[in-house]
């Protein structure tokens, strides 16, 4: 009601158009004028040095893709240092992508489970430690999840390889040959682990946020627990957890030296996820980054530049299912 | 207001952590890195010629020799007023650094190549970037398997081993070279390099040069073979070669330790060689001098069949300019460089597992650190 009279009403004087320039800008005291310019200047800084480093990194991308003797998108190798070079992304592209879907495939479900476990159904006593645990793991170095994986998880991943090869080997995709289990199948499990702790504490932050009358009015009607979770808080809850699966997703296609200590690269595509072998962007950058000649670092340089790509449409693709579930989201409730 | 404090403490222990395990990692490669005897320090140190040096110099180069250059600083340093920091970065950028001027000399596996000499001319006023062969170094061949303490493979197995043309250990071709040893009905899981290395560079060569057919492929740094396993630096194969049972790799013979046995060569000599850093400084010994002028740039002879020469080696260089080098770093460089081809110097090679270089090489090695200016 204030506002519409304020509004109504009719301005007391004309103010001059000197008067109006400067209320548009908003500055009307020398220190204003100054905030301002250094604010205005700080955003258009940025943008500067986004630019020069986009421009720099797809320069020297084109001068290395621009000698490659093979195809960038194609080959199935990765060889800088020999006359003429041969380099191609398609291994590194199938690695970084297949590792990243088991993780989420593991970790997405998991990670839903454990913020509806304390959101829900713990006791309070035990809320605080469970957190408490997961936010601990969020804190350890990737190099250590990277050693871990190596010296823990790889010599005991043979007995699931096993039980997979025996029940679902016929698939061609579980088939195993034996050996260090040193596979896709590892390293997606690593980043699912890895991954966790962030879908966890933004999903339980969501789950937090579901207005208490939805779920009492649910109970009302007579709905069990799992009724009230399956109506109205993971219905609520879901743009969220997409937000924070693609949080995770983004750190588990950029994972770098887990990666790269856990697994046992090649630049072939095994059709088994169990065989040794395959490679992502990030672990194939650190691994051939300190040897690398300055043409060789062009095409890692390069190599990057794609995932960087992947890593957008991922964000795009996300936003888009979140803007058409724009009804549930916090904001509105 | 909970949630915030829970992350604070979270982050607290996470940091302790992470403190802890960088001291942890501190404290192995004090262990690691100077694994010098103390037994030749006093008399060392006394043969060092210190001139004028003093300051600090910083040099960057090749993972390879990073325990030789190690174990010479510690002596160096205990001797002159300089102050001496490896990074042992890779030979890449090392070699990157040395032509962008950022480091006075830097350690390589390879010898310069034509454009890098002409990128080093405009940081060597009046001179050139030059080769000089300082540390040797044996890439040993490393197996696990059960049953088998002593193991014999000539070139051509090698790589179809590597190529994984030969895939069971019990292999005719194997069983061929090893009459009296036990063969098992088990997997070969050869193990590489995964990221790009001199050794693989250098393991390569070998196998172009002595079995090009059984090899087919143009060698470089990066591993180019399809097939077999693989692991990060020299490390890194040697530990998949000691947990998995039927694994073969290539390492540097340093890394050949607790228990990882390493493959005698048949290279057409009388016996099979053993990897050993007397071996190889014999192998050395076989090569030729390539570089022109003050460049010692050697050409390897891997098909040598010479008694005792073990042809799996690798020479890492030191890179300096011939001419032109800082006037503020020089004394400090050529005194440390002295001192490294020294016979003190490469007496604690081979306390070490690298090869010293052979008498008719280091002394023109000698002669070129002499002339530097």
């Amino acid at each position: 009601m204030d506002t519409t009279q304020i509004a109504d009403a009719p301005p007391p004087t004309q103010p001059t158009t000197a008067e109006q320039k400067r209320a548009a800008r908003g500055a009307t005291r020398p220190g204003d004028r100054i905030f301002l310019g250094l604010s205005r200047g700080s955003g258009i800084l940025l943008l500067v040095i986004m630019a020069a480093i986009a421009g720099f990194l797809t320069y020297r991308a084109v001068l290395a893709i621009s000698k490659d003797d093979g195809n960038f998108l194609t080959t199935f190798e990765w060889n800088t240092g020999v006359n003429p070079p041969v380099f191609g992304i398609a291994v590194l592209a199938y690695g970084t992508i297949v590792s990243s879907i088991i993780a989420m495939v593991i970790a997405v479900p998991v990670s839903v489970a454990i913020a509806l476990f304390l959101t829900h159904y713990a006791p309070r006593r035990l809320r605080g430690p469970i957190a408490y645990v997961i936010d601990l793991l969020a804190a350890v170095p990737s190099i250590v999840y990277g050693l871990w994986g190596a010296l823990v998880l790889v010599p005991h991943m043979n007995g699931l390889f096993g039980w997979l090869n025996d029940y679902l080997g016929w698939t061609g995709v579980f088939s195993w040959q034996g050996g260090a289990a040193r596979s896709m199948l590892t390293v997606g499990i690593l980043l699912a682990i890895m991954i966790l702790p962030i879908i966890t504490n933004v999903s339980r932050e969501v789950f937090r946020q579901v207005p208490q009358m939805h779920e009492e009015a649910a109970l009302a009607l007579g709905a069990t627990r799992w009724e009230v979770i399956r109506m109205a808080v993971i219905p609520f809850g879901r743009s969220g957890v997409i937000s924070a699966s693609m949080l995770g997703l983004g750190r588990a296609l950029g994972e770098t030296m887990a990666v790269a200590t856990v697994l046992s690269p090649d630049f072939l595509i095994h059709t088994s996820l169990l065989d040794p072998g395959g490679g992502t962007f990030a672990q194939n950058i650190a691994s051939k980054f300190s040897e690398a000649t300055e043409f060789g670092r062009d095409a890692l340089i390069a190599s990057g530049l794609v995932l960087f790509v992947i890593t957008l449409l991922v964000n795009g693709a996300a936003r888009a299912i979140i803007a058409r579930r724009k009804e549930y989201s916090g904001a509105n409730a | 207001m909970k949630l915030q404090r829970m992350n604070r403490r979270a982050l607290a222990l996470g940091a302790l952590a992470v403190s802890g395990a960088l001291a942890l990692t501190a404290c192995g490669s004090d262990e690691t890195g100077n694994p010098s005897g103390g037994s030749s320090n006093a008399a060392a140190q006394s043969n060092i010629k210190c001139d004028d040096a003093s300051g600090q110099v910083l040099a960057d180069g090749s993972s390879a020799q990073k325990n030789a250059v190690d174990a010479w600083v510690k002596q160096f340093s205990a001797a002159c007023q300089v102050e001496i920091n490896y990074k042992a970065g890779g030979s890449g950028a090392g070699v990157t650094a040395f032509t962008q001027g950022q480091v006075p000399w830097a350690g390589s596996d390879s010898a310069l190549k034509p454009d890098e000499v002409a990128a080093s001319k405009k940081i060597c006023s009046g001179g050139q970037g030059i080769n000089l062969p300082m540390v040797g170094g044996p890439i040993a061949v490393g197996y696990n398997v059960p049953g088998v303490d002593k193991l014999v493979l000539d070139s051509a197995t090698i790589a179809k081993i590597f190529d994984s043309k030969i895939t069971k250990w019990n292999d005719p071709a194997i069983a061929k070279l090893n009459p009296d040893a036990k063969l098992p009905n088990l997997k070969i899981q050869a193990f590489h390099r995964s990221d790009e290395s001199g050794t693989t560079d250098n393991f390569t060569k070998y196998l172009i040069a002595t079995a090009k057919k059984d090899f087919p492929y143009e060698g470089g740094k990066a591993w180019q073979a399809k097939g077999g396993q693989s692991a990060p630096q020299s490390s890194g194969v040697a530990a998949q070669v000691k947990q998995t049972a039927g694994a073969i790799g290539y390492f540097e013979l340093s890394y050949a330790k607790d228990g990882i046995k390493t493959a005698a060569i048949d290279t057409g000599a009388a016996e099979p060689v053993e990897a050993t850093v007397d071996n190889a400084t014999k192998a050395i010994a076989e090569a030729k001098v390539v570089g022109t002028g003050k460049d010692l740039a050697l050409k390897l002879n891997y098909a040598t069949k010479a008694d005792g020469a073990y042809p799996m080696v690798l020479v890492t260089y030191e890179i300096v300019c011939d001419k032109g080098n800082k006037a503020e770093t020089l004394p400090a460089v050529k005194a440390f460089l002295r001192y490294a081809a020294s016979e003190d110097g490469q007496k604690i090679l081979a306390e070490n597992d690298y090869a010293p270089m052979p008498e008719e090489i280091i002394t023109k090695v000698r002669t070129t650190v002499e002339s530097l200016s």
